[in-house]
């Protein structure tokens, strides 16, 4: 991308704004002491933000790269003449997914799995599975057909169709899928601190818990701030995939 | 070069192509002619195998379809269809060479088909090659769809309706290219339509189907002057099929030679129907005819019209 668009652009200032929040909060000690007089300490300090960055950012990636690979593997099985039939089954399966809060997986899931990361993985993996699915479906269904029909016509394997036709001009409505399944799931992470997971939801629930406001503040502005940062980067994504001469997804 | 051999497609068990045989000779331009839901483009479609057949045999230049495998056999044939279905996402210059991609040409002998075809459909090579399908009109759309049908140079072109959705200015002159491309090429074409008109101009044979039938094989003077059935006769048009004759034939058929007359010369090649459209528009009943060179060759009267 030229550089002039990404100067001109907020993804640098909003990028710079957060890592300067996340490496620079102790700095800002003073403020929250004048803010809040008499919480001490005045800025969380049981981790270091950065670290529980790494480790919410870790969790989300893994949850979410789970789902998105299902996710699209499924929509393009049940697209295709052998999988159809299996279309409504899957539908139904993420819908369920999806209809589980977060909260209660968490729940079950630490019976089974026990406390920390595991749990939040598989909440966060299957709520964020319907959101995929079905941009997937949409936007594989959204090929034209009289594109797939020449394409076929001119002798384009199965395999040569969904590469080169079916999955670039499905490829924005997908990414817009995965797009709102990651900025679902970086906000839902944080409850994986209730389970003993490190997320940026620690200093949240430790503020509530010690009814420590500014450790809830510190903790919530840099969650908002990687999930919007994150977003405008998909957008950005979403922008390079776009198809000439088409509307950009929203 | 396509022959048809007792085939039959059912949908749902009613058939829509019932136990056609055909044979289209190598270099025909053949028109699958007939009214909505007559089976012509479920025929076109089976001989590159998008629609499996029921019973029969389809063979192209003497090989059974059903054997040869099917994306080896789209690729040895050409295909348009009136949605055109260019890739959005590539540019004119990757539409175009897609089958030659699949046939992995090497790069340099793709440009220069491109550049070929280009010229051929007579658009700027160096101002389009690049072009996205959405900055182009219909009917540059149109052209690019045959120009990537035309692309590995195929021995058979299937165009199923492939001017129906542009204006009639655009589609007269895709028509022209056509009938030129055929002329220049000799490559066997099969074109479905279910519009006379441009039957009768781009056709050297026509298969008039009726509810998955062949109805009449022939040439187009053949069909407009003998039709076999009332069917025929309706769908090339009854009352006005005059005039259509007249538009088949040209006018060095029925020109006086070394005769001379005053006025606008028509040229020998053009049709009666150009004949006597002048006429009319010059009232008068006797028109000098040049030839392609130029010069005067004869004259053509109204009496010559309807000998």
């Amino acid at each position: 991308m030229p550089r002039g668009d990404l100067i001109a652009s907020p993804i640098l200032w909003v990028g710079i704004f957060f890592v300067a929040l996340l490496f620079g909060m102790p700095l800002l000690t003073p403020l929250f002491e004048w803010t809040f007089p008499g919480v001490t300490p005045p800025v969380f300090e049981r981790g270091s933000f950065f670290s529980l960055w790494l480790s919410h950012a870790g969790l989300v990636l893994v949850a979410s790269g789970a789902a998105a690979i299902l996710g699209i593997a499924l929509a393009i099985f049940v697209t295709r003449p052998a999988g159809r039939d299996f279309r409504p089954l899957v539908s139904t399966l993420a819908a369920v997914g999806q209809t589980f809060p977060p909260a209660a997986v968490l729940a079950l899931a630490v019976p089974a799995l026990g406390f920390g990361a595991r749990p939040t993985i598989i909440a966060l993996f299957l709520y964020g599975l319907l959101p995929i699915i079905e941009n997937a479906i949409a936007g594989l269904d959204g090929v034209p057909p009289a594109t797939r029909e020449a394409a076929r016509g001119m002798g384009l394997s199965s395999w040569q169709l969904l590469r080169d036709v079916d999955l670039p001009l499905a490829a924005p409505v997908i990414l817009a899928g995965v797009r709102v399944s990651v900025t679902i799931a970086i906000g839902t992470a944080t409850i994986g601190s209730t389970v003993g997971a490190l997320t940026l939801g620690t200093p949240i629930f430790d503020g509530l818990a010690a009814n420590k406001l500014p450790f809830v503040i510190q903790g919530a502005v840099l969650v908002a701030l990687f999930a919007i940062l994150t977003d405008m980067w998909f957008a950005r994504l979403e922008r390079w995939l776009q198809v000439p001469g088409t509307q950009p997804v929203v | 070069m396509i022959e048809l051999d007792h085939v039959v497609k059912r949908y749902e068990g009613r058939p829509v192509v019932d136990d056609l045989s055909l044979t289209v000779p190598a270099g025909a331009f053949c028109v699958l002619l007939g009214p909505s839901g007559c089976g012509k483009s479920t025929t076109l479609r089976m001989m590159n195998r998008l629609v499996p057949f029921d019973a029969g045999t389809i063979r192209i230049a003497g090989d059974d379809v059903r054997v040869v495998p099917e994306e080896a056999l789209r690729r040895r044939i050409g295909y348009a269809i009136q949605s055109i279905g260019l890739f959005p996402h590539w540019s004119v210059e990757d539409n175009i060479g897609t089958v030659p991609r699949l046939l992995n040409w090497p790069r340099v002998r793709i440009r220069d088909r491109v550049t070929e075809l280009l010229e051929l459909l007579r658009l700027d090579a160096e101002a389009y090659r690049h072009k996205y399908p959405h900055q182009l009109s219909g009917g540059e759309q149109q052209r690019i769809g045959v120009a990537r049908a035309l692309a590995a140079d195929p021995e058979l072109l299937l165009m199923d309706e492939p001017f129906g959705a542009v204006d009639p200015i655009t589609r007269d002159a895709l028509q022209s290219e056509i009938a030129r491309i055929h002329a220049a090429t000799k490559k066997t074409i099969v074109f479905v339509t279910h519009d006379i008109e441009e039957a009768l101009r781009l056709a050297s044979v026509i298969a008039i189907l009726e509810r998955g039938r062949l109805a009449q094989w022939g040439t187009p003077i053949d069909i407009v002057e003998h039709p076999v059935s009332q069917f025929v006769r309706d769908f090339v048009g009854g009352d006005g099929s005059g005039l259509k004759l007249l538009g088949l034939r040209r006018i060095a058929e029925r020109m006086r030679p070394g005769e001379t007359a005053a006025g606008d010369p028509i040229s020998a090649d053009a049709s009666l129907r150009d004949a006597l459209a002048a006429m009319t528009e010059h009232h008068t009943d006797r028109l000098p005819v040049v030839n392609t060179a130029g010069s005067r060759v004869g004259v053509i009267t109204l009496a010559d019209l309807v000998r």
